[in-house]
């Protein structure tokens, strides 16, 4: 375990499934079908099957619209929930099946920063409060002068004035309490974070100076990041690579320069064809018609059948399977597999 | 032909003591069929600005002074009576929200044929035949079966749809959209952006398009107006204040967008953050944020003044005009 070779990924991912039962009381999972009275709990399927790796100093983004499993996928990582099945594997240890005592280290290790920067910090504790607790939490041998010193060091580095710990997070704007959440983190001292949307309720001006902090924390420490994101311009400046879930299931993974350039999935296509462009007067976007399934009634085969214009009956029958394109792209779609390029119908269809 | 006309308004907050300025005497016109963003940070007035034209403020906020001509006549005079007839009839508004609109308790048909009959006299079924063109106008997949459903049956995307549908039962000549994607994914958002543009094109429905998002602003609007802590402090063609903004803080926002810096450089941030209104600077808002400021600035709030194709409340603009025309002059 502790042989950590550098060429292997820090963090493994390997078929990652979650499901949550949504019928949870006995009544309520009692269906009529058949005419017999059956037990039938109903789940939703938030994470099926997802495999990737994130390397040392990696940026890995997960993109994907609302409901498609990133903050599950993040959740399970910084081990605030259990896999439904598949392996999480850090460091060459599988940490998805660690419980107390054995868990300590990764926890200072994995530290997770949260969207809501009203919600991560206790209203009623002062800054320096909230800054204490982890710190003196994960490191219970430092005399209370080494806990301030290290306080003051990481809100120093998060451009914070250290004099602020007497403060209370209603007296800080968003952008400082998010500062604040992500100074948080640091004070573990931890390998690896994992941001779920961490600027998404700030303000543009505000986005750029906590983007900037995560940036430099990245170059200072050389903190490695899973960042979930649904803004596709901060993900092209971010990221390394990016991996693209929908229904909670992966559609494409690739470096963040080839995804850009060469997209293959055609939901990839159309969402990055949907991000409006500053110098740009001429909305040109790929139109997808048809509704997006529920993640209790998925479709059998590929996810994105109903919305996705190069559908045919065997992406309807089949789920596709993830393969590797010559650029180190990883897809998962039938049409890209068999090169078909236009929308249209498979030979046995058009029989 | 001037649609809108907005002249000095000023909206304040009553608070315990004094009441808290919102909106410092903002004037500004949309045209007929004529599509106006309005883009700022969070705070900047945006929403108060939109909710007043509607006359919409509710308790604490209230019109202080100023006029809103909205084809000649003064909103801010009008008997209630006459606002909430002008309101749905010829203004209509969309939230971020839809169900600020929807009714969660009737159906979709129920909504929108109550709306039509309530201002026009039309039979049960004219009226349900107009909601189902409409249904038709927003793309909206088996209208027919749509009419019967309820709003928590509908996707986020669809309901935002139907409530655009519903702001377009009375052709209105304006449309005050406050941020109608923001809850939306992108996917869903360019196809609600690309039916808005259509329809206010094809219908010359004037549309003043609230948001934060310059992409959006860009694809959408002809004329941009950039708020600023309850100023306009630039506006102009929309091309113009893209391509090359004037204001210190209209480039610093554009600046600091990710597609602006190369992948994994620092981005461009702007220090510091928008004052509260009851912390609001001396002189320009701006101030304390701003590289270029002065004395001057720190003292005395900017007039708006031309500078090229834009229109900006800025004292070094001022002065760097002041410097052009004497070289002008010197030539
Ligand atoms: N505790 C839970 N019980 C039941 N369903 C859940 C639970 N948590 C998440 N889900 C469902 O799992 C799916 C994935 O949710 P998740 O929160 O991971 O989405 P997301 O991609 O982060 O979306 P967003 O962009 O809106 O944050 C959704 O359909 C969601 O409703
Ligand atoms: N009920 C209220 N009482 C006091 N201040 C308010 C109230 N509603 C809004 N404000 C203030 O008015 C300013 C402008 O708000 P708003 O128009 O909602 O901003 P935007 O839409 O640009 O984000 C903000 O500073 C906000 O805090
Ligand atoms: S597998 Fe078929 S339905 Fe799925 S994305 Fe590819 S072409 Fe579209
Ligand atoms: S007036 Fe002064 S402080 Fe305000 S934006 Fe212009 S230069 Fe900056
Ligand atoms: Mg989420
Ligand atoms: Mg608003």
């Amino acid at each position: 375990m502790s042989e950590t070779q550098s060429d292997s990924p820090l963090l493994r991912i390997e078929n990652l499934e979650k499901r949550f039962d949504v019928d949870s009381g006995f009544l309520e999972s009692l269906r009529f079908r058949g005419g017999r009275i059956r037990r039938e709990t109903r789940a939703v399927h938030a994470v099926n099957n997802i495999s990737f790796d994130v390397n040392r100093g990696e940026a890995v983004c997960v993109v994907g619209e609302s409901g498609c499993g990133k903050s599950t996928v993040a959740r399970m990582v910084a081990n605030l929930l259990t896999p439904s099945g598949g392996e999480i594997h850090y460091d060459g240890q599988r940490i998805d099946t660690l419980h107390g005592k054995a868990l300590m280290p990764i926890r200072s290790k994995i530290q997770m920063v949260f969207q809501n920067p009203y919600a991560s910090l206790n209203p009623r504790m002062t800054i320096g409060q909230s800054l204490e607790e982890p710190t003196k939490f994960h490191n219970p041998t430092l005399s209370n002068g080494d806990i301030r010193d290290k306080i003051t060091g990481v809100m120093k580095s998060v451009g914070i004035d250290p004099a602020w710990t007497a403060r209370y997070p209603h007296e800080l704007s968003g952008g400082q309490r998010q500062r604040i959440a992500i100074a948080r983190a640091l004070t573990v001292d931890p390998e690896f974070i994992v941001a779920d949307e961490p600027i998404s309720a700030l303000d543009v001006s505000i986005q750029a100076q906590v983007l900037n902090l995560m940036l430099q924390m990245q170059e200072d420490h050389g903190i490695t990041y899973l960042f979930i994101t649904h803004d596709l311009s901060v993900v092209e400046h971010f990221g390394t690579k990016v991996a693209v879930l929908y229904l909670g299931s992966i559609c494409e993974v690739a470096d963040t320069r080839t995804l850009f350039a060469a997209p293959k999935h055609p939901y990839t296509k159309a969402l990055l064809s949907a991000v409006p462009q500053l110098k740009d007067d001429s909305p040109n976007h790929i139109r997808l018609k048809g509704e997006i399934p529920t993640p209790i009634d998925l479709p059998d085969g590929c996810p994105f059948q109903t919305r996705c214009p190069m559908a045919n009956a065997r992406c309807r029958a089949e789920k596709p399977a993830a393969f590797q394109q010559p650029d180190g792209a990883i897809v998962a779609c039938h049409a890209v597999e068999e090169g078909r390029s236009e929308p249209g119908v498979t030979l046995q269809e058009a029989v | 032909m001037t649609l809108l006309s907005v002249r000095d308004l000023t909206v304040k907050f009553a608070t315990r003591n004094e009441p808290v300025t919102a909106l410092h005497g903002i004037s500004f016109d949309i045209a007929q069929g004529e599509r106006v963003g309005v883009v700022g940070e969070s705070g900047a007035g945006k929403s108060i600005t939109g909710f007043a034209l509607m006359n919409l403020l509710s308790k604490p906020g209230f019109i202080d002074s100023g006029q809103i001509l909205f084809e000649g006549q003064d909103v801010t005079q009008m008997s209630d009576r006459a606002v909430r007839k002008l309101r749905g009839n010829r203004m209509a508004m969309i939230f971020q929200d839809p169900m600020v609109t929807l009714n969660p308790v009737l159906t979709i048909g129920q909504q929108m044929i109550e709306t039509l009959r309530a201002h026009r006299r039309l039979s049960y079924d004219e009226a349900r035949q107009i909601a189902l063109v409409k249904l038709k106008g927003v793309y909206i997949p088996s209208p027919e079966e749509r009419l019967d459903q309820y709003p928590h049956e509908l996707s986020g995307g669809m309901r935002q749809r139907i409530v655009i549908a519903i702001a377009l039962l009375l052709d209105p000549q304006l449309i005050i959209a406050d941020e109608p994607t923001t809850a939306l994914d992108v996917t869903i958002q360019a196809d609600i952006m690309e039916l808005l543009l259509e329809l206010c094109r094809s219908n010359m429905v004037g549309l003043m398009l609230i948001t934060h998002d310059l992409g959006v602003v860009s694809q959408v609007t002809e004329r941009t107006l950039v708020m600023y802590a309850g100023r306009i402090i630039e506006s102009g063609k929309t091309r113009a204040i893209i391509n090359d903004p004037q204001h210190p803080y209209t480039q610093g926002l554009i600046n600091a967008l990710p597609q602006q810096t190369p992948p994994g450089t620092r981005l461009r941030q702007i220090p510091g953050s928008m004052p509260t209104l009851s912390m609001m600077p001396s002189g320009c808002p701006f101030n304390p944020r701003c590289e270029l400021a002065t004395d001057l600035c720190r003292a005395n709030m900017p007039d708006i003044t031309q500078f090229g194709e834009v229109q900006v409340a800025c004292h070094e603009v001022q002065r760097l005009q002041a410097d052009l025309n004497t070289a002008e002059a010197a030539q």
